[in-house]
């Protein structure tokens, strides 16, 4: 039942213009970065930084949106025989996969034509794109569901994009200024593991020697999530971070009167 | 055979429906009508699962419609407005639909089709089609599997006269092959042609429940909608200030 509407929710987002943007920004944007900058290093950082916050915007807005176009494929949805645990399952991956594709050809494609594809520092930016990708869509789907009004729920999407992308940033360095004085490598780890943007940053940070350039602040990143612990921890974070919101979705989603 | 019993439902607060209890028979047309927000849709939206009443059962032969998805299967739904994916076709969705139910019963979709005169359009993406169309989809992912429920909610807005027609003759051939055929519209001359049951609704409460035979002679009127605005004036004075106080002006 979940791969039959899995197959009909992914021909209807294939179909959609605003995939192939996405695909076609990544292609240009790789290309041209691995064009115009010398060094694998230097292409990494400059796609890090598109895809730490396009992939949550564009995940967050669409997703959110496509709760709230689909209603009424929803509501067919439901007046079949079908549970709604495998209607969530179908919309929630229908919509991140072929995002999700879409990101790792735009960024694999080129990368694989400049023979750098199984470099380290792209395995993982595409490792943290894919996680992005599926936090950010398992976030939008929340929001979808629990926010009745659509344009109010585009209001929650992008905030919520904006406090992790922007605010949650400016909460840590104020937090590491005003407490400057006292030991804080251990709470700011943990403030790291409770944004996924910045949980993602590091891991692909740490794969180049770019950490050494964060200061004391790197080294102490450096000496948590460089070891096997570090990387378990990081792992488990950001599936949980797609596991919690895609529950929490789930469940608000059985509640829901359409 | 369909059975409401106590069915309750509120909304934020306002409560839609009040205790309702219906018996929907097999081989029976049973309208549901009532004023703007008596609560037809959201009685129809149970019936189907999109709606979780705070209280009640609902069963289609014995089976909770609410518990067990699978009875769905004998459920076909018609909703008010057919807005579907902008870039599927309504072949897309005969065949998803197809693809959920098909271990199950043969369809009709094909002898639909052309029923519906849908086949120039069928290929096409919805966003391509107008309202009218798009109905007609709507008309035939709920009778193509001849479903032992049928439940049509406005099933004519937007159609033309000709599809109007076929669409009546479909639904007195569900109620002839024993389905249990529930529908609302506005157009009551429509539903005065249609159904052998009126059910009426005011704030989520059955006020009238019977034949539509049995309707007219109550009200000592000729047609349906006469029939019906003696009901609603007879709601309406009965929920007026004046009636509830039992005072003279």
């Amino acid at each position: 039942m979940t791969t039959t509407l899995l197959r009909y929710v992914v021909r209807d987002v294939l179909r959609s213009r605003w995939l192939a943007l996405y695909f076609v920004f990544f292609i240009v944007a790789t290309e041209g970065l691995l064009y115009f900058t010398a060094g694998e290093a230097k292409t990494v950082v400059g796609l890090m930084n598109i895809v730490l916050l396009l992939i949550p915007l564009a995940a967050a807005v669409f997703g959110t949106l496509h709760v709230h176009n689909n209603r009424d494929f929803v509501e067919l949805m439901l007046t079949q025989p079908v549970s709604r645990g495998s209607i969530y399952t179908a919309l929630y991956l229908g919509v991140s996969l072929p995002f999700l594709v879409a990101f790792l050809a735009g960024i694999g494609i080129p990368a694989a034509i400049h023979g750098i594809v199984f470099s380290p520092p792209i395995l993982a930016l595409l490792g943290a794109g894919t996680a992005l990708t599926m936090v950010f869509f398992a976030i939008a789907y929340y929001i979808g569901v629990r926010v009745q009004d659509k344009a109010a729920g585009m209001g929650v999407a992008f905030i919520v994009w904006l406090s992790f992308a922007v605010l949650y940033d400016g909460l840590i360095l104020a937090l590491t200024v005003a407490f400057a004085d006292y030991p804080l490598e251990a709470a700011t780890i943990v403030m790291v593991v409770f944004n996924p943007i910045d949980l993602a940053r590091i891991i692909v940070m740490l794969t180049f020697d770019y950490a050494a350039l964060m200061g004391y602040t790197g080294a102490v990143f450096q000496d948590f999530f460089g070891t096997g612990t570090g990387i378990i921890v990081s792992c488990c974070s950001l599936v949980a971070w797609t596991l919690v919101p895609v529950l929490m979705g789930y469940r608000a989603f059985s509640k829901k009167d359409w | 055979m369909i059975v409401v019993n106590h069915l309750t439902k509120a909304f934020n607060k306002q409560t839609v429906l009040r205790d309702v209890n219906l018996t929907f028979a097999n081989a029976t047309v049973t309208a549901v009508i009532g004023p703007n927000g008596s609560g037809k849709t959201t009685l129809m939206k149970c019936i189907v699962g999109l709606v979780r009443p705070d209280k009640g059962t609902i069963t289609l032969d014995g089976i909770s419609t609410l518990a067990e998805p699978a009875v769905r299967s004998r459920i076909g739904y018609m909703s008010q407005v057919a807005r579907y994916p902008e870039n599927l076709s309504g072949k897309d969705l005969i065949n998803m639909v197809r693809g959920l139910r098909s271990h199950s019963h043969p369809d009709v979709a094909d002898e639909l089709i052309n029923d519906m005169q849908l086949s120039s359009n069928l290929a096409k993406p919805m966003s391509a089609l107008s309202g009218g169309t798009r109905q007609k989809v709507g008309a035939v992912l709920a009778l193509m599997f001849s479903p032992a429920a049928l439940l049509l909610d406005e099933p004519t807005a937007g159609l033309d006269p000709i599809v109007t027609e076929r669409l009546k003759d479909r639904i007195a051939h569900a109620r002839s092959e024993g389905a249990s055929v529930v529908i609302t519209s506005h157009v009551l001359a429509e539903i005065q042609e249609v159904a052998d049951r009126i059910v009426y609704l005011h704030e989520g409460i059955v006020v009238y429940d019977g034949t539509l035979t049995d309707l007219l002679d109550k009200t000592e009127q000729q047609s349906l909608s006469r029939a019906v605005i003696v009901l609603m004036r007879e709601q309406e004075s009965a929920s007026s200030p004046q009636h509830r106080s039992g005072g003279a002006p």
